[in-house]
C-alpha cells in the first residue's frame, strides 16, 4: 500500500498537516482579533506573542535558558492532561473530567507535600493515585449505571474544585496572610522534586525530573496503546462496545480501567508541577483550566502521544506569549481566546483532510479507506 | 420566615435558568447534536444583555429595557450557537469537542470584548472584565407581597408553556425529533436533516442565551466574565438528562436541582441550617453531588436519541 500512496495521502502526514494548518489559522485570526483592538499596535503585539521569551536571547543568554526552562515545566502538566485525555479518548471516551482529577491531584500532592510533610515521591504517588480515584468513580458510574462519562466528570469536576478549596484553604497548608499555599521550599524542602539539568538551563530551580518523567510516559502510553493486548482490547471497546464484549473482552472493567489510568496520569500532571514549588494553589472559583486545554492539545497532537508533546509545547508557547504583550494595549487573555480559536479549527481536521486527499490522480481504492482510518488511530 | 421567602426567589430564579438552557439542550440533541457548549452560548448570551442594559440610556422606559436586554441576548445565543451548527452539521466535526471548545471560546472572548469595552468606556482607567447593571438589574423587578420576583421568571414561565406545546402538537417538532432518531429514515421520507438539525441547534442558542443573561441578571447587578457562568450550563445538561429529553420532566427536575443549587445561596438565612456544623463550600458541593447520585437512579433506562452524536452522513448504511 505504502508505495501506491503519496506523500501528501499518508494519513500521518495529513493529520500532521491538518494540525500545522489549524494552528496557523488560528494565528491569523489570533492577528486579526489583535487589529480589530488596536490596528497600529497589531503587528508588534503578534511578534510579541511569537517571539516570546526569545527577546532575552541579545540581553542574555543565561536569562534565556532560565525562562526557557520554565516554560518546559509549565508545559508538562498540559502534555500531561493531554495524553490523559488522548488516553481515553482512544478507549472511546472523552474524559472531560480531566480537570478535576488534575484538581484532587493537587490536593493530594500539596496536602501529603505541606500538611503531612512527606518525601516528594510519596507526594506524587498520593497525587496519582487521588486522580486515579477520582477517575475511577467516573467509570464506575459509567460502567454500572449508564451514566455519561461527560457529564459524570464535569460534576465531579465542580465536587474536586470545592474539597480542594476545603482542605487547602484550611490552616495546615493555607498561608492565610498571603492566601495561598505555603511554599514546599520552606516547609517541606524533602517535597520537592529532585533537580533536573538545572545548571543549563540558567540555574532555574524549578527545572526537575518533571520533563524526562513527561516523555517517558508519553512513549509508554504510545506503547501500551500499539503494542500490548491491553491497548488493544481498550482500543476494540472503544471501536465497538459490543462487539469487544462479544469477543470476550470485559467492557465494565475495560470502561472503568481506562478512566482510572486516564484519571491517574491527570493526577501525575498536578503532582509534577505543583511539586516543583513554582506554582502555589489560590482559592479558586472556577476548575482549573488545565483540564480543557488538555482536550485541545491531544486534538491538535493528532491524538498521538508524540504529537501531543508538540502540540502541548506550542499551546504553551502562545499562552506564555500573551504576557508579552504590551498590556496598554492588549488584555493577556487574547492568547486563550487564540488557542480557543485553534481547538474551534481543529474541529474541521476531517474536512481539512478531505481536501489534502481529494486532488491527484493516484487512487486510492474504495477499499483502502477504512484502512487508512485504521492507522491514523495510531 | 425571610430565610424561606429567600429559598423561594432563588429557587425561582435558578429554575427559570435551568428549565430554559436545558430545554435549549434538549431542542438539539433532539435533532440530533450533543450541545456541550450551552455553557458559552449563556456566556454570549450574558455578555449582550448586559452590554444592552448598561449601554441604554439612563431615560429609557422598563419595558424597553427588557424587550431590548432579552431580544440582545436570544440573539447572541443563536448567532454563538451557529459556531457549533456550521461545524457539526456541514462539516461533521467532533460534537463534543466543538462544544468545549465553545466554551473556552466564550469565556475568554468575553474577557476579551468586556475589558475592551471597559477600557474605551473608561477611557483607560478600568480594565477589568467586571460589568454593572444595577439599572437593568431593578427594572427586572417586581413584588408580590413579600416576594422579590423578577420579569424573567414569567418570561421563563411563558417559554416553558410554548416548549411544550411545540414538543408534541406541531409537525415540525416531530420533524426534529425524528432526525435525532434515525435522519436517514427521516430524510427518505423527504424531510431536510441539514435544516432539522439547524432549528435544533438555533433554538437551543436561543434558549441558552436567555438562560445566561436570567443567570447572571435575575440574582447580581454585577458580573465578572472571567468567570463565566461557572458550570451553570453543565448542571442544565444533567437536568435535561434527568429530564430524559421531555420538556414537562424537565421542567420538574430543573425545580429539583434550582432548590439545591440555592440552598448554597440562602442557608445563612434559614436558621436551622446555619447551625448545622457545615461549611458554605458544602452546599456549594450540593447540587453536583445531588445530581451524581441522581443520574446514577435514573441513567439506566435512559434513552438519549438514538443519532445524537452522529454527524449525518447522506450515504452511510
Amino acid at each position: 500500500m505504502e508505495e501506491k500512496v503519496s506523500f501528501t495521502k499518508r494519513p500521518g502526514v495529513q493529520t500532521l498537516l491538518a494540525s500545522v494548518l489549524c494552528a496557523i489559522l488560528g494565528i491569523i485570526i489570533g492577528f486579526i482579533i489583535l487589529w480589530f483592538m488596536n490596528a497600529e499596535h497589531a503587528a508588534e503585539g503578534m511578534s510579541a506573542i511569537l517571539v516570546n521569551f526569545f527577546k532575552y536571547k541579545a540581553a542574555s543568554p543565561t536569562a534565556l535558558m532560565k525562562y526557557m526552562g520554565s516554560f518546559f515545566v509549565k508545559s508538562v502538566p498540559v502534555i500531561l492532561c493531554a495524553e490523559a485525555i488522548l488516553f481515553a479518548y482512544k478507549a472511546g471516551l472523552f474524559n472531560i473530567g480531566a480537570a478535576g482529577q488534575y484538581t484532587v491531584g493537587i490536593i493530594a500532592s500539596l496536602y501529603t507535600s505541606i500538611a503531612l510533610g512527606w518525601n516528594w515521591f510519596f507526594c506524587l504517588i498520593a497525587a496519582v493515585i487521588a486522580g486515579g480515584v477520582w477517575g475511577l468513580i467516573a467509570g464506575f458510574f459509567k460502567a454500572y449505571f449508564n451514566v455519561n462519562e461527560v457529564i459524570a466528570g464535569i460534576m465531579l469536576n465542580w465536587i474536586g474544585l470545592y474539597i480542594c478549596n476545603i482542605v487547602l484553604g484550611g490552616p495546615a497548608c493555607m498561608n492565610q496572610s498571603k492566601s495561598e499555599t505555603y511554599d514546599i521550599s520552606e516547609v517541606n524542602p524533602s517535597g520537592i522534586l529532585p533537580g533536573f539539568m538545572q545548571e543549563f538551563f540558567g540555574g532555574n530551580q524549578y527545572m526537575s525530573i518533571a520533563i524526562p518523567l513527561t516523555i517517558v510516559v508519553a512513549i509508554v502510553i504510545l506503547v501500551v496503546l500499539n503494542k500490548t493486548t491491553f491497548g488493544y482490547e481498550l482500543k476494540a471497546t472503544g471501536h465497538n462496545k459490543d462487539a469487544a464484549k462479544y469477543a470476550g473482552m470485559n467492557a465494565k472493567k475495560n470502561i472503568m480501567l481506562t478512566l482510572a489510568i486516564s484519571g491517574a496520569i491527570a493526577g501525575l500532571a498536578a503532582g509534577l508541577y505543583y511539586l516543583t514549588g513554582i506554582e502555589h494553589f489560590k482559592i479558586a472559583s472556577s476548575v482549573p483550566g488545565m483540564g480543557f486545554t488538555g482536550i485541545a492539545v491531544a486534538f491538535l497532537g493528532g491524538l498521538h502521544p508524540i504529537g501531543t508533546i508538540v502540540a502541548g509545547l506550542f499551546v504553551e508557547y502562545i499562552t506564555l506569549g500573551g504576557q508579552y504583550l504590551n498590556t496598554n494595549y492588549y488584555n493577556p487573555q487574547v492568547a486563550d481566546l487564540m488557542i480557543a480559536i485553534i481547538i474551534y479549527l481543529c474541529g474541521f481536521v476531517l474536512f481539512f483532510k478531505s481536501i489534502l486527499s481529494k486532488p491527484g490522480k493516484v487512487k486510492v481504492n474504495a477499499n483502502a479507506k477504512p484502512d487508512n482510518a485504521g492507522k491514523k488511530e495510531v | 420566615m425571610a430565610g424561606l421567602l429567600l429559598l423561594i426567589q432563588y429557587t425561582l430564579i435558578f429554575s427559570a435558568v435551568l428549565i430554559l438552557v436545558a430545554l435549549g439542550g434538549m431542542f438539539s440533541e433532539r435533532s440530533g447534536i450533543i450541545n456541550l457548549g450551552l455553557e458559552g452560548i449563556m456566556v454570549f448570551g450574558a455578555m449582550a444583555g448586559a452590554m444592552v442594559m448598561v449601554l441604554l440610556p439612563g431615560d429609557a422606559s422598563r419595558f424597553t429595557i427588557i424587550v431590548l436586554t432579552l431580544l440582545a441576548s436570544a440573539v447572541a445565543g443563536m448567532l454563538s450557537s451557529l459556531l457549533i451548527a456550521v461545524a457539526c452539521i456541514n462539516f461533521k466535526a467532533d460534537q463534543t469537542l466543538i462544544g468545549t471548545a465553545v466554551n473556552m471560546l466564550a469565556t475568554a472572548a468575553a474577557t476579551v470584548i468586556i475589558k475592551a469595552f471597559n477600557t474605551i468606556r473608561s477611557n483607560g482607567a478600568d480594565f477589568s472584565a467586571k460589568l454593572d447593571y444595577v439599572r437593568g438589574h431593578d427594572a427586572f423587578m417586581f413584588s408580590i407581597g413579600g416576594l422579590q420576583l423578577s420579569w424573567f421568571i414569567v418570561v421563563a414561565a411563558l417559554l416553558l408553556v410554548c416548549a411544550i406545546v411545540f414538543f408534541y402538537k406541531t409537525k415540525l417538532a416531530l420533524r426534529i425529533r425524528a432526525c435525532g432518531e434515525h435522519p436517514q429514515a427521516a430524510d427518505s421520507v423527504g424531510i431536510n436533516v441539514y435544516a432539522m438539525r439547524y432549528i435544533g441547534v438555533l433554538l437551543s442558542g436561543f434558549l441558552g442565551g436567555l438562560g445566561g443573561i436570567i443567570y447572571i441578571c435575575a440574582a447580581n447587578s454585577t458580573w465578572h466574565f472571567d468567570y463565566g457562568v461557572a458550570g451553570a450550563g453543565f448542571l442544565a445538561l444533567a437536568v435535561m438528562i434527568f429530564g430524559q429529553w421531555k420538556p414537562e420532566r424537565i421542567a420538574w427536575s430543573a425545580v429539583l436541582f434550582a432548590l439545591f443549587r440555592s440552598l448554597s445561596n440562602v442557608y445563612m438565612g434559614i436558621g436551622f441550617l446555619h447551625a448545622l456544623p457545615i461549611s458554605g463550600t458544602v452546599y456549594n458541593m450540593f447540587p453536583y453531588i445531588v445530581s451524581l447520585i441522581v443520574l446514577a437512579f435514573t441513567s439506566q433506562n435512559s434513552r438519549a436519541p438514538k443519532a445524537e452524536g452522529i454527524p449525518y452522513d447522506k450515504g452511510a448504511r
